[in-house]
């Protein structure tokens, strides 16, 4: 790489500190001896969990129809997902997913723009961001269902409760961790009012930030199940309403099946924010460390 | 070697070059007296306080310096010598209780022990930002922290990120975006503090080389006696608690220098001599 300072011991120096070490070497074979070290203990796990069940199903604790074994619940996956309606309430279900959580990312992000800003409104609301966050959302529902009506505005509101706190916390707790070293390299850099924000403390804040929308999620999710189960809504079909009418007519396989959906997109995206917060870590040198955890 | 107890050096170039050793030696007055017109950096009986009432904190008492323009002056002090917060009010970070710090206009910048890039960015982006808040056109910022990095030996090397480069390289890509605000004074704390002695050493003789080529005034904070020897002009040892400065040293050593030849380390020792009587005084 410098060819002509190959005499000069600066850049021998350079190339030997920056030659493969036995540390960095395996970190970076790991990505795909990575991802198949780490499929195999979900498979174990997955397999152990479907051991389990088909046990207790055998031992004959509970009759058939109240308790049916894995190979019954999997076949009545199998044919719901031959049908239009399972298809057709997980696209109502994830749109609302989609806006709600979005809705949550805005208020979210705003809020704890302000706040973090914002000194008295930091004294005003920041600990009733964190109350809110430990608040059930389940619990917002009435209130939901007298403002709103049973409509999709009722489950988005709640929604949006549930997520939106954690989503501030995370910027919050993101702008505060500023390395304060970082702001002083910014601060000499000339870096001032919105620029300080573009370039370094929210850059700064970003997988902070991340780790908040991955949380905010989590709620969401639960909040839109429970708004599902609770606000059916005349005409529309989602998880939520299928899952209810299994009930109604106690249909154990498919109430089964659709939990299985449930658990499968849950753990769907929340892989798909994990995939965005190890990109952040890795691209930063922060790799071990996400490892780690 | 002749360490003289005058009060300032001339405003000499340190270049590298062998034949370039500074200075016949001229009589001068002393620092805090002279050249307050022309100083790159001057402080008049700065004091600044930390606190109020009964906790507060003397950290600077009275202390007088004036750097000129090219020299490199070198601060020195035990713990509590206010070192750090000297260079934090020359750089405008912080404003003094007391007196008065002036850089005559010129641009200051200050860089750190660590080397405090950000880690998001690759070394040429950490570059070109320095250059985009100093309003460097868009189309011209690649090329200019190309230029930066190569002048730091570090040509090849842009597109890496800070967590790939060791702890030499980084604090040189620090040392490339601080020449990317175009200062005309370094101020330096502890920059080669984190770094071992091999690596340390080539830093001194690029550190040398980059403001020699620049005309760089700088101020650099160690705890290090041979290391302020060897790279400074002039050297300020400072008292601890509150800060004063207690002796300036010409260093009329011919560059290139060693940290390792005898004149540097007898230099050093005496200094090290200095603040041991210095801290002897806050014992018991």
């Amino acid at each position: 790489m410098a060819a002509e300072t190959s005499l000069d011991p600066l850049s021998g120096l350079d190339n030997l500190e920056l030659a493969p070490q036995p540390g960095r070497d395996f970190l970076r074979r790991g990505t795909s001896g990575k991802a198949l070290g780490a499929v195999w203990p979900k498979l174990l796990a997955i397999a152990l969990a479907l051991g389990v069940w088909e046990l207790v199903y055998l031992s004959g604790y509970k009759s058939a129809i109240i308790f049916p074994g894995p190979a019954t619940v999997l076949a009545n996956l199998w044919g719901q997902m031959q049908h239009a309606l399972l298809w057709q309430a997980i696209g109502t279900t994830l749109q609302r997913a989609v806006v709600g959580f979005g809705l949550a990312l805005i208020i979210g992000s705003v809020v704890g723009a302000l706040v973090s800003r914002i000194k008295p409104l930091r004294a005003a609301v920041g600990s009733l961001i964190t109350g809110l966050q430990t608040m059930p959302s389940i619990a917002w529902f009435p209130f939901a269902i007298i403002f709103f009506g049973l409509n999709t505005s009722a489950i988005l509101f709640v929604i949006v409760l549930g997520a939106a706190p954690s989503i501030a916390n995370g910027l919050i707790a993101g702008v505060d961790y500023t390395p304060p070293l970082l702001l002083r390299a910014g601060k000499t850099m000339g870096l001032r009012g919105l620029a300080l924000y573009r370039h370094l403390i929210l850059p700064a804040s970003l997988p902070t930030f991340v780790a908040g929308l991955k949380q905010g999620w989590a709620f969401a999710w639960r909040s839109l199940m429970a708004g599902e189960l609770l606000v059916i809504i005349a005409g529309t079909s989602s998880i939520g309403v299928l899952l209810s009418t299994d009930q109604q007519q106690a249909d154990m396989p498919s109430a089964m099946a659709i939990m299985i959906v449930i658990l499968v997109l849950g753990i769907a995206v929340d892989a798909l924010f994990g995939t965005i917060d190890r990109a952040i870590r890795r691209r930063r040198g922060l790799e071990e460390s996400a490892a780690g955890s | 070697m002749s360490v003289t107890q005058r009060g300032v050096g001339p405003p000499q170039a340190p270049g590298p070059a062998p034949g370039s050793a500074p200075s016949s030696d001229v009589s001068r007055s002393s620092a805090s007296t002279r050249g307050a017109g022309t100083a790159a950096v001057r402080l008049a009986e700065v004091s600044k306080v930390y606190g109020k009432g009964r906790s507060s904190l003397l950290a600077l008492d009275k202390v007088s310096l004036a750097v000129q323009p090219g020299e490199f002056v070198c601060l020195i002090g035990a713990s509590g010598c206010g070192k750090s917060t000297m260079l934090s009010l020359v750089a405008g970070l912080d404003t003094a209780t007391a007196g008065e710090v002036s850089t005559g206009g010129k641009r200051v910048t200050l860089m750190f022990q660590e080397p405090a890039l950000f880690p998001w960015l690759t070394a040429s982006r950490n570059v070109e930002l320095a250059l985009r808040t100093r309003g460097v056109p868009k189309q011209e910022r690649r090329a200019r922290a190309t230029e930066l990095l190569q002048a730091v030996h570090l040509g090849g090397f842009g597109g890496k990120r800070p967590h790939e480069l060791s702890g030499g390289m980084r604090q040189r890509v620090a040392l490339a975006r601080a020449l990317a605000q175009d200062a005309d004074v370094l101020l330096m704390d502890e920059p080669f503090g984190a770094l071992d002695a091999m690596t340390r050493d080539l830093l001194h003789e690029e550190l040398e080389r980059i403001c020699g080529e620049r005309e760089l005034t700088v101020l650099f904070v160690t705890h290090n006696v041979r290391e302020a020897a060897r790279l400074g002009d002039r050297v300020v040892v400072l008292s601890s608690r509150p800060g004063r400065v207690i002796e300036e040293i010409s260093v009329d050593v011919k560059r290139p220098r060693r940290m390792d030849s005898p004149d540097i380390t007898e230099l050093g020792a005496h200094m090290t001599d200095r603040l041991r009587e210095e801290m002897a005084s806050h014992g018991r």
